[in-house]
């Protein structure tokens, strides 16, 4: 952890003891490979790739690259599977399968949660505590719904669609996981999912638990692999459906590549959501919804509240509690768990960030970073903000994916509006007052499609999740999330 | 001497105004006959333009209003339909239908627009939900509109196909820039002045005629048109307009139904340009007491 403390001004003297999650529980194989029709084949080209772990860049295992052809194989057991198994299945027997994974997952969630944290390099707190638990219940929530489709639709005749190409990003790698397949195998259909090549492993654990749970073989195929495998499930002729988590330039290809063809498509994209602090708020709550806003996973969340709005009359206060309150933010080893900021996902990331935080500097705006040390090993970033941002200035338009918060500030309701609004994005916002007729006034006007008031970056599989505008369309999560995946007579 | 009959001037509809095309252009459709149906505007990318900021500029204070209040207003426009009947069957019979086909057709439009007036405070309820966290959260889920939507009437009916895309639309709280049918136009520029009687607002509905092939891009590429609506039945044009939809993540939605049958309605169309938006507020859990005291 933290050692040398050059600026005494900014950090205090006394440190936490490091508190480590052990990795001995985990069993890491150091090759996986495909999970098609039941079985781990090798994939067809004999290719594998490495996965590291991003906090200290040590290798985790090797990982099959899938090609067109183990796609192909993929779909083709998907299909098969759809056609002689699951589409016919009591869908009351389809919920036990459903109800199983879900139990599965429970009791290897130690071991799922270590796994993440390695491979993502997201605080053990995180994992532990939100992605890991979030990912079992929504296979719980969405097994319930198997055998209740009719109820969702009134009036209508429910089906499935057939097979689903899913491609999921390595924000969330389980959960994303979780939120694709559930809901697709509780509406009957069955599945090849793709997970990001920097964060193959939960899926791959996943798909052993999946093997274990009994589920028919090929219901759910898991082909790991880079962009070209994407593309092999985006454009095969034989799947009904896609539904992506990604970036919003990736969504529009898809989006194009789908023109045309009858394949149903939900794309979950990009966002610059913003956090709006009213003067009335209670301000140390929501300097604490500003921190978890945006620097929750490391900022690698499309959903992060990365525009923040503070009222004139409070700003100063705001944003020296604000800084106070990142100067005491632990960055270092996800696996400890007094670690509040882990490690970037990837060297490609952290590039990505840093070409922002300079862009941000020459466009002159105030940058404040607090004073911490940053592991030699790994990819990190320290929590970042800047003050006196225009609202035309690149870093306050481009989702950039990383510990970066821009501030702006505002004197009336209707002005925040118009400039929360104005983004070609439209997934969340946030906004903190005191006044409840104000939230709704904001909550009905913010063109997003969740708004988290007094509380941000709040997830439950009851709870329906998707975008406005560029950032997507469809919902995942809850009674909407179902369709999706279904279509309707 | 018989009465020398006064001819029509046929417009377009932008803003709650009838201008003609700023273009000046105008084309001729021919009626089976082969006599021309009138000069009718051949409306310009421009025109498009200019509706879509209209529909834009309307759609704050539509999507805003009362659902009772869109309802009175929808079913306003049934009445004034009511009153041009034999308006519009002259029309339908002159653009080739016959006189019973074109006395079931208007009917139809009537009763749908009845439909759809009721669905505006009703939707709402069906197809939003409260969720049941599992934190100490208060959660919602509610219908919104998606914004401005560009329809492509469909091309082979003159009124029904026209309104039955159009009024789900609406009725949701969308405004829309409408397309007409490309030969058989009359009943749209017919129909556009009598939203201008009903109390709806100006630029909740725009009305162009001209060619499809024309404005389909403009419409479809515009960076402030939230969604498309195609009752088009060309599959090229359809796949163009998706990859055109690319620009602002579009939703494209297509139809290809017999909108003189009776049951050619339905709710899930009015959702089909609606966003759902979820909220959540933390719920205050201090002190020890419950609600079973």
């Amino acid at each position: 952890m933290a050692t040398k403390k050059k600026n005494t001004e900014h950090v205090s003297d006394w440190n936490y003891s490091p508190s480590l999650e052990s990795t001995s529980h985990l069993n890491l194989k150091k090759r996986y490979d495909l999970f098609i029709d039941g079985k781990w084949v090798k994939p067809s080209s004999g290719v594998y790739f490495k996965t590291i772990n991003p906090a200290n860049e040590e290798i985790l295992a090797e990982v099959a690259h899938g090609n067109q052809d183990d796609v192909d194989k993929a779909v083709k057991a998907a299909r098969k599977a759809y056609t002689d198994v699951w589409s016919i299945m009591p869908p009351a027997e389809r919920a036990k399968y459903i109800f199983r994974i879900a139990r599965l997952m429970q009791e290897r969630a130690r071991e799922l949660a270590v796994a993440e944290t390695l491979d993502a390099g997201k605080t053990i707190r995180e994992s532990r505590d939100i992605d890991v638990p979030l990912a079992c219940n929504y296979f719980f929530y969405y097994a319930g719904w198997a055998d209740k489709l009719e109820y969702a639709f009134p009036n209508r005749k429910v089906e499935s669609l057939g097979v689903a190409g899913q491609i999921i990003p390595w924000n969330f790698p389980l959960l994303m996981a979780a939120w694709k397949i559930a809901p697709a195998l509780a509406t009957g259909n069955t599945v090849v999912l793709k997970p990001a090549e920097t964060t193959p492993l939960t899926a791959l654990i996943l798909a052993e638990i999946i093997e274990e749970s009994g589920l028919p073989a090929g219901v759910v195929n898991i082909v790991t692999g880079h962009g070209d495998t994407g593309a092999a499930i985006v454009n095969h002729p034989d799947i009904d459906k896609i539904a992506f988590t990604g970036s919003t330039n990736v969504g529009k290809i898809i989006q194009k590549a789908l023109a045309g063809t009858s394949k149903k498509l939900t794309l979950e994209l990009g966002g610059k959501s913003a956090n709006i602090i009213f003067d009335d708020a209670p301000i140390d709550q929501a300097v604490e919804g500003i921190v978890n806003g945006i620097f929750f996973n490391q900022g690698h969340v499309c959903c992060a509240g990365s525009r923040l709005y503070v009222q004139e009359s409070v700003a100063d206060l705001v944003i020296q509690k604000l800084k106070s309150r990142m100067d005491s933010l632990y960055l270092g080893n996800p696996l400890d768990k007094n670690t509040d900021i882990g490690a970037i996902n990837s060297k490609e990331q952290l590039e990505t960030i840093h070409k922002y935080i300079k862009i941000g500097k020459q466009e002159g705006a105030e940058m404040y970073q607090p004073k911490c040390s940053i592991p030699t090993k790994g990819f990190y970033c320290a929590p970042t903000l800047f003050i006196n941002v225009a609202q035309s200035s690149v870093i306050a338009q481009e989702e950039i994916f990383g510990p970066v918060l821009t501030i702006q500030t505002f004197r009336t309701v209707d002005e925040v509006i118009q400039k929360a609004n104005n983004s070609p994005f439209g997934l969340a916002a946030g906004v903190w007052t005191d006044k409840g007729s104000r939230i709704f006034n904001l909550s009905s006007k913010l063109r997003a499609g969740v708004i988290w008031a007094n509380t941000y970056n709040k997830f439950d599989p009851t709870s329906p999740f998707g975008g406005y505008k560029e950032s997507g369309f469809g919902r995942e999560g809850g009674l909407h999330g179902l369709n999706s995946y279904v279509k309707l007579s | 001497m018989s009465r020398l009959e006064i001819l029509k001037t046929y417009k377009i509809y932008i803003g709650g105004q009838f201008p003609r095309t700023e273009s000046g252009r105008f084309y001729s459709p021919l009626d089976k006959k082969g006599k021309p149906l009138g000069n009718i505007c051949l409306s310009s990318r421009k025109d498009v333009r200019n509706a879509i900021v209209a529909a834009r500029k309307a759609f704050g204070s539509w999507s805003e209003r009362a659902a009772f209040n869109r309802g009175q207003i929808l079913y306003r426009i049934a009445e004034m339909l009511e009153g041009r009947k034999e308006q519009f069957i002259a029309e339908l019979i002159q653009q080739g239908s016959t006189k019973k086909n074109a006395e079931e057709e208007v009917n139809l439009s009537i009763e749908r627009t009845v439909y759809y007036a009721g669905w505006c405070d009703k939707y709402q309820q069906v197809l939003s939900s409260v969720n049941p966290v599992a934190s100490s959260h208060f959660n919602f889920s509610v219908l919104e509109p998606t914004g401005v939507v560009g329809i492509l009437a469909p091309q082979n009916t003159s009124l029904i196909g026209l309104v039955s895309i159009m009024l789900p639309v609406i009725c949701g709280g969308n405004t829309c820039v409408v397309i007409a049918s490309e030969n058989l136009p009359l009943c749209a520029v017919t129909f556009a002045e009598v939203l201008n009687s009903s109390d709806v607002p100006g630029g909740v509905v725009n009305i162009l005629t001209g060619t499809n092939k024309e404005l389909n891009e403009t419409l479809s590429t515009h960076m402030d048109v939230n969604a498309i609506v195609y009752g088009g039945d060309d599959l090229e044009a359809l796949k163009q307009i998706q990859e055109n939809s690319v620009l602002n993540v579009k939703r494209v939605f297509s139809y290809s139904k017999d909108w003189n049958k009776a049951d050619s309605q339905d709710l899930y169309m009015i959702s089909d340009t609606q966003e759902i938006k979820t909220t959540w507020h933390p719920i205050e859990n201090i002190g020890g007491s419950s609600s079973s005291y």
